[in-house]
């Protein structure tokens, strides 16, 4: 189902984690689908991004774009960073099953959520970023057991 | 881990024909290839063998042999038995009675004659997955002329008070129907003690062949042809029959019938070893289904924070085969139905885990699986951000 990449992003994934006072964090999906990314960025006064980590709640494809994203954006300038396409992602993956190209649209989601908050943070405006959807801060509060 | 291991616990979605059926079959296929209509002798011989298959098939099940009809599998049983009685009936009423929990096979087929002009009652299930009688009683009206409740429910393994649910619809006059497909060698049924009118089974899932299974009718239910042709399975279901696949059927059921007891004891004792050492030892999960009303071979449990599918493709490497009520193993963006009705949040149904033992599985293997799933899902918890808001809010 699969292809060798994604499998390989799968099981090995890349920055995975999270940065302690990070300069930008982007959450998106949502629990109720089944799809959850959060990226954590560290970039530098030079707007180059020093460092990427990610946490994924989700399906395979879910987890291998997110680890594929994170791999395609580092050491990349914000402006750089907001080229990276949901395509690209997929293409670096050798390809995904038709019913899981919206994992890779949530990964760019991702990276433009956390360059928006940085954007944010840093009074910055760049053409073509908008505020990411808030699906997640909409969830009910979690049941425990 | 281990590369080598084969651990095959999907039961509940097929089954490896036994070497026995498939023994019986092989003949079939070959030398004793006559078509049972045909007048000489050669082919008659298939024709009394089916009736012998339909005889013992009929036995297990406390039924007569003229009362069970052959077909392709569970889904056209369960097809076949919905269509039929709505047209037989339709001159009584247009209301038939059915659960939010059963297969695919009944609820897309339930859904059909809505549009065709009939009224659905979909009845609500308890927090273990267990029929509400009430409710049931209360839905039946004056033009209800069916109900169909599952025997056991094939993801969470809900056994359903079918005895209690026959009585009510024998007192009321209503035929009633039950998808037996996973209860059907499992556990044993009486058509009579429990008032079934139309149950339906498979082949495959008792170890038996795919593409054949049947279903039983009440004789003196007046239902139509499902498919027409010639005369074959009383003109009730026309087409050259199945032979090969009515005698593994017919053994598959009798090896089925024979070693139940001593199978259902050894299943519960690994299922329940299963549960309870994962409702042990890996923490925020829960067990979904009925712990005692449950069928001998089953195990769902969900792991709060973490998607199924990714939970199955690591089983997977580590050798071990099982399913996931996950939206991304279903194809839509919805987890399970059953999972839903059965109350849990849609994170937590995304999460979910079945494990559907069989004969050949081993208390070993059990060990190794929970060993496995508590690796997998502490790797995966520690990639998953509703795990991290978990911990972040209760430290």
């Amino acid at each position: 189902m699969y292809s060798e990449k994604v499998m390989d992003h799968f099981t090995n994934p890349r920055n995975v984690g999270e940065i302690e006072n990070a300069s930008g964090v982007g959450t998106v999906g949502n629990a109720k689908c089944g799809d959850i990314m959060r990226i954590y960025f560290d970039i530098d006064d030079n707007q180059v991004i020093r460092d990427v980590k990610f946490k994924t709640f989700g399906c395979g494809a879910a987890v291998a774009t997110s680890s594929m994203a994170t791999e395609l954006v580092k050491g990349k300038t914000i402006y750089e960073a907001l080229e990276v396409t949901n395509k690209a992602v997929m293409e670096a993956l050798d390809g995904l099953p038709p019913v899981k190209v919206h994992c890779s649209l949530l990964a760019e989601e991702a990276i433009h959520a956390a360059l928006w908050d940085y954007c944010q943070k840093n009074n910055i405006t760049i053409e073509g970023l908008n505020k990411p959807k808030s699906d997640i801060s909409e969830e009910e509060p979690e049941e425990e057991y | 881990m281990e590369d080598n291991r084969f651990i095959y616990l999907d039961h509940a979605a097929t089954t490896a024909a036994r070497p026995e059926v498939v023994e019986a079959m092989l003949p079939y296929f070959t030398e004793k290839f006559g078509n049972p209509s045909s007048v000489y002798k050669f082919s008659q011989n298939n024709k009394a063998v089916i009736t012998e298959c339909r005889e013992s098939i009929a036995k297990s099940l406390n039924a007569k042999g003229n009362e069970i009809y052959f077909t392709a599998g569970g889904t056209e049983s369960d097809n076949w038995a919905l269509k039929a009685a709505a047209e037989a009936y339709a001159t009584k009423g247009k209301h038939i009675i059915t659960t939010k929990i059963e297969h695919h096979a009944i609820l897309h087929t339930a859904q059909y004659l809505e549009s065709k002009g009939y009224e659905v009652t979909y009845l609500d299930v308890d927090e273990n997955g267990i029929v509400k009688l009430d409710q049931l009683k209360q839905a039946i009206r004056p033009d209800t002329i069916l109900i169909s409740v599952m025997f056991a429910n094939n993801e969470i393994g809900t056994v359903e008070p079918i005895k209690e649910i026959g009585g009510i619809a024998k007192e009321k006059g209503i035929i009633f129907h039950t998808d037996a497909v996973q209860a059907f060698g499992q556990l044993p049924i009486d058509v009579e003690e429990c008032h079934i009118d139309m149950l339906s089974a498979s082949g495959h899932k008792l170890n038996g062949p795919k593409g054949i299974g049947f279903l039983y009718i009440r004789t003196g239910l007046k239902l139509r042809s499902f498919v027409h042709g010639g005369g074959q399975e009383r003109s009730r279901r026309a087409g050259t029959e199945n032979v090969t696949g009515i005698v593994g059927l017919a053994k598959a059921v009798e090896m089925a019938m024979a070693t139940m007891e001593e199978r259902s004891r050894k299943e519960c004792a690994m299922r329940d070893h299963l549960i309870d050492r994962i409702l042990t030892e890996v923490p925020y999960c829960r067990l979904n289904g009925h712990r005692t009303s449950r069928l001998p071979n089953n195990v769902n449990i969900s792991f709060q924070f973490i998607e199924g599918e990714s939970l199955l493709i690591m089983l997977d490497m580590a050798g071990i085969c099982a399913s996931s009520g996950s939206a991304c193993t279903s194809g839509s963006l919805d987890p399970s139905h059953v999972l839903l009705a059965i109350g849990l949040p849609h994170e937590i149904a995304h999460g979910s885990l079945r494990m559907t033992l069989g004969e050949e599985n081993t208390m070993e293997e059990m060990d190794y699986v929970v060993d496995n799933i508590k690796e997998i899902v502490e790797r995966l918890r520690a990639m998953s951000p509703l795990y991290e808001d978990f911990v972040k809010k209760n430290q």
